[in-house]
């Protein structure tokens, strides 16, 4: 008799929950789905954390605040990926028919994850935002044409990075017989800068070594040794997760001068330098965007989100870096869903409007002043040739406390990038038997 | 009652051969097969497709091959994911080298080169037993990992590495969406599974079984043990092989040598021993256990809208999984088939148990 109970609970339960999914999607006709590919535990969760935080709590901003975007409310939810690409690919199935129009653009915060989209997303429609990582060669928008690698690709990343070094040494011509190391984090994402640094090292006569570190990257004594016996001029670091932190300590241990020392521009954030404390001092990183809680739309996220409890970090991590990058993120899709509702009309965009709302996207001076990023972020543009916009980024340092710029904004050489983009995506298309859109005709 | 042979006389030795002697299990089976070929592809969403079926049934392909060597012949093996890799890399190599090529004849290649290379892994297996037989597999996967991540023409010299299955068809038929997908791998899956079940009853497998239960006695009754242990390793690898092709291209799409980290071979060997070793049957189960229990953990507290976050639900998964592999493993060390043969065992008593 009791069993019957439990079962009778047991459905009324399941009843009920329908019922309330059937009254949500009644009330969703007016929402943005953004599905949120994050990871919050495992080995690159100190990353992972702060920039899923930080996007969410840019879109509970406009919700809160301007009640979204022209009227349309945004709704999201996040499945965790733990950085796993085949648990990756099954959040993107999972979520990429959720909303009344579907997912309309994912961010999947993961090179081996992008990979994969890549080839599922034009069959879905569904735009794919890389900011700052993805597939170098998919800033060609002709092949590419759901892919956008936004403010930079990691074979910018890497021109910007030694247009630091070569200016710090007085030109490109002092750095003939220097010896430059990357230590990578040995996945496509690591692997990605190599073709640019090598590409560099022939052009300019000096020595680049590239020392590969195996997943997760908490094993580096030999890397390491290598470079105490080889005391390279500069170390690149292409490295993620705990990753980071432990090629400091090892730089430490080995005493390896940490100013000689530049991370990109994921391999520079708080987590990253405290763990090896006094050991960091001195650690160089590009950036993307500024750090700090100072700007204007930080404010309006204390006033509006984290003063009515709703904030999704600690206040105290509001302004870290990936928490200002997960802002970026967010802001420069919701800015493509404005340009796209100007188009389209006030409602939920599908992935093929988001498509041309991205295209089309331009992120003006005065726009980004008036959405309380000035500072923050750099003006950019793009079009449907080019699906990165701009490719600028600054250097800063860690103090041990806090981290502050040493230079101003550098921006990759477009004419190195671009012959180089346009032969690997020739490839990629000769691979996949793609026709490249003719981007004159395309309006 | 319902489960009960009287009645169901065999007169003929084919019948009394067959794979399922008893009708019920031959109605079942065909209903089975039903479900797969016609109801899920007209009724199922495509999430339950492409997340939920396609990979348990790769999954569940690359765990026979496992269990052929593991559960059949008595030799563990942590190298599955390292000879999945094989199969992938081959298979695009095929594909972008000699593209004119039919995509069967590819999988097929492809499990051939996965065979060879397990035959190489498997010659110390003539020497070593156990435990340092499982280390010496282990050296094949990390190996194995090593060349596809270090050697440059694997992958065609792509700078990053990864690289992406080009578009398929087969006889001008393409493969592009979710079922068609499904329909490709399902077919393949099934033909194996089947090889494989026969080949466990005949006297290949009869040998495999004879090496696992005693080596020496199997000797003496006149098996040789290079012949036996070296054709469970090349078939064994045969299944990974095409499994790994299939997990490449027809479920991933774009891969690097950690979609088969090592990783991927211990979620295999746990499939293979919460299944049930030596069973087809425990395949299929343990996949399915493996596969589909995390993801419905992580998905229950958002479909009944209790409010969890992310990390949380992730974190409650873990420990309510690994709570049930204990659990099962305490009940039922035999695996999940052994709990189904039990089951029919009971079954067949029922209602008046005696």
């Amino acid at each position: 008799m009791r069993k019957h109970w439990r079962i009778a609970t047991l459905g009324a339960l399941g009843a009920a929950a329908m019922m309330l999914a059937g009254l949500g999607e009644a009330m969703a006709q007016n929402e943005q789905f953004l599905p949120r590919l994050t990871y919050r535990t495992g080995p690159y969760a100190p990353n992972g954390v702060p920039f899923a935080n930080g996007y969410a709590d840019y879109l509970n901003l406009l919700n809160e605040r301007d009640g979204g975007v022209n009227g349309v409310r945004l709704t999201f939810e996040e499945c965790e990926t733990g950085y796993d690409t085949a648990r990756g690919v099954e959040c993107y199935d999972r979520l990429k028919g959720k909303g009344p129009t579907g997912a309309a653009v994912v961010d999947p915060l993961s090179t081996g994850i992008t990979f994969a989209l890549t080839e599922k997303a034009p069959g879905d429609k569904i735009p794919l935002i890389t900011m700052g990582y993805g597939r170098s060669e998919s800033q060609d928008g002709s092949v590419f044409g759901w892919n956008f690698p936004l403010l930079g690709t990691y074979w910018a990343a890497a021109d910007i990075i030694m247009n630091y070094v070569a200016q710090k040494e007085g030109g490109y011509a002092k750095l003939k017989g220097k010896k430059i190391s990357l230590v990578y984090h040995d996945s496509p994402y690591g692997k990605e800068p190599i073709p640019l640094l090598e590409e560099l090292a022939k052009r300019h006569g000096f020595t680049f070594a590239a020392l590969p570190v195996t997943h997760p990257g908490v094993e580096q004594k030999a890397t390491w040794l290598q470079i105490r016996q080889n005391r390279p001029d500069y170390v690149l670091l292409w490295g993620w997760g705990v990753m980071n932190s432990t090629s400091i300590k090892e730089a430490a241990a080995v005493n390896y001068p940490r100013n000689k020392m530049i991370g990109v521009w994921w391999s520079g954030a708080e987590p990253d330098v405290t763990p090896a404390g006094d050991g960091s001092k001195g650690y160089l990183a590009a950036n993307l965007h500024a750090v700090g809680d100072q700007f204007g739309v930080h404010r309006d996220i204390y006033k509006i989100v984290y003063d009515k409890g709703k904030g999704a970090a600690k206040k105290e991590e509001v302004g870290h870096v990936l928490y200002n990058r997960g802002l970026v993120n967010a802001f420069l899709a919701t800015e493509a869903m404005r340009k796209g509702q100007a188009r389209f009309g006030n409602k939920p965009l599908t992935g093929e409007q988001m498509r041309w709302s991205l295209e089309n996207l331009e992120v003006t001076a005065t726009r980004i002043k008036e959405a309380g990023f000035e500072g923050l972020v750099y003006p950019m543009k793009l079009s449907c040739q080019d699906h990165m916009g701009s490719a600028r980024a600054r250097i800063q340092q860690w103090d041990g406390s806090k981290w502050s710029f040493v230079s101003d904004w550098i921006e990759a050489d477009r004419k190195l990038l671009d012959p180089m983009v346009a032969a690997a995506a020739k490839k990629y298309a000769a691979e996949k038997k793609i026709t490249p859109r003719d981007c004159s005709k395309e309006m | 009652m319902l489960y009960r042979e009287a009645g169901q006389f065999k007169t003929t030795y084919g019948d009394d051969q067959a794979i399922f002697p008893i009708r019920q299990d031959r109605l079942g089976m065909a209903l089975i097969l039903l479900i797969a070929y016609v109801a899920l592809p007209l009724f199922a969403t495509d999430y339950f497709i492409t997340s939920i079926m396609i990979p348990f049934l790769i999954y569940a392909l690359a765990a026979i091959g496992l269990n052929l060597l593991t559960g059949y012949c008595g030799q563990v093996s942590l190298g599955t994911g390292g000879f999945m890799a094989v199969g992938a890399y081959a298979a695009y190599n095929f594909t972008i080298r000699m593209p004119e090529l039919n995509l069967i004849v590819v999988f097929i290649l492809a499990g051939g080169c996965a065979a060879m290379v397990g035959v190489v892994f498997g010659i110390p297996s003539l020497r070593i037993k156990g435990f340092y037989l499982a280390v010496a597999t282990l050296a094949a996967q990390f190996f194995l990992d090593w060349a596809f991540a270090r050697i440059k023409w694997f992958t065609n010299y792509t700078p990053s590495g990864s690289v992406a299955a080009p578009p398929l068809d087969i006889f001008g038929f393409a493969i592009n969406t979710p079922d068609r997908r499904y329909f490709l791998i399902l077919a393949i899956v099934t033909v194996m599974a089947l090889a494989a079940k026969n080949l466990v009853r005949g006297r290949v497998g009869r040998s495999w079984m004879a090496i696992r239960d005693m080596d020496i006695a199997a000797e003496i009754i006149g098996i040789r043990p290079l012949r036996a242990k070296l054709s469970a390793f090349a078939v064994s690898s045969f299944y990974a092989g095409v499994a790994g092709a299939l997990w490449a291209f027809l479920h991933l799409g774009a891969w690097e040598p950690l979609a088969f980290d090592i990783n991927r071979s211990f979620i295999l060997l746990f499939m293979v021993i919460i299944g049930g070793l030596g069973s087809i049957l425990g395949c299929f189960l343990g996949a399915a256990f493996i596969l589909m229990v995390p993801l419905a953990l992580n998905q229950i507290p958002t479909a009944l809208g209790i409010p969890l976050s992310t990390a949380m639900i992730s974190h409650a998964e873990f420990m309510i999984f690994g709570a049930m592999i204990v659990f099962f493993l305490i009940v039922e060390p035999h695996g999940l088939a052994r709990l189904w043969a039990l089951g029919k065992e009971k079954l067949r008593l029922w209602p008046f148990p005696h």
